[in-house]
């Protein structure tokens, strides 16, 4: 398991490639490898987006995604997780979250990957603040309920 | 002995500062934390607390040497 929290933009794909390729242990024991990557929009709540920032709370933030990922790895069956979220400034385009989870089987995959994501908006630390094209600047009130579909 | 009070996101905007010190007396609520600020609002209700990193409810208790944190809905992902 792997958190890491980055001050400077990433690449969601070299990351897991470069995890994949240092856990010696799950070579050829993995047949899934779920991936979720959360990306910033340049639009919210009928404005246009110019960019963000992401304060945590440093220290509180790796407590709870480490708890969340405990909480996964003993419910499913899963191999290894490696979550990465990034802080600072972003702006359009840039990856904000990874979820990578590996495992035997697709299920506990997929199962794992939107648990971690739901558990993360709801309970980990972290606060956005937007910019809009105006330069006006404002948080984010709350995460939106990620089962209930969007019109 | 005292206790570190940390704020975060609007809440950290809304007092103007990130954090304070209260001298330890002796065991009290999360709460009762709030109110012997003298922060001059009362805690909003949306607010959430944690004390050592861990979420609590209002009426925990806390101790010496605690690091007790209010904040705002968490928005990340």
């Amino acid at each position: 398991m792997q958190v890491k929290i980055l001050e400077t933009a990433f690449d969601p794909l070299q990351e897991i490639q470069r995890y994949q390729s240092s856990a010696g242990s799950m070579k050829g024991k993995y047949g899934a490898t779920s991936i979720f990557i959360g990306t910033m929009r340049d639009f919210n709540d009928g404005d246009n987006i110019k960019g963000m920032t992401v304060e945590h709370y440093s220290g509180m933030t790796e407590v709870q995604l480490g708890k969340i990922i405990t909480e996964a790895m003993q419910k499913w069956q899963v191999l290894d997780v490696l979550v990465v979220h990034r802080v600072g400034d972003l702006y359009p385009d840039d990856p904000i979250v990874l979820v990578a989870v590996w495992s035997t089987h697709r299920g506990d995959a997929f199962d794992v990957s939107r648990y971690i994501m739901e558990a993360l908006k709801s309970k980990v630390p972290f606060w956005k603040k937007e910019i809009l094209q105006s330069e006006a600047a404002r948080w984010v009130d709350k995460n939106t309920d990620g089962y209930k579909r969007h019109e | 002995m005292s206790i570190k009070v940390r704020y975060f996101a609007s809440l950290k905007e809304l007092l103007g500062r990130s954090e304070d010190e209260l001298e330890f007396v002796e065991v009290m609520s999360v709460i009762e934390v709030w109110k012997q600020l003298n922060i001059g609002i009362e805690l909003p209700d949306n607010i959430l607390a944690a004390i050592n990193m861990e979420y609590v409810s209002l009426d925990s208790l806390v101790n010496k040497d605690d690091e007790v944190a209010f904040f705002p809905p968490v928005t990340g992902g």
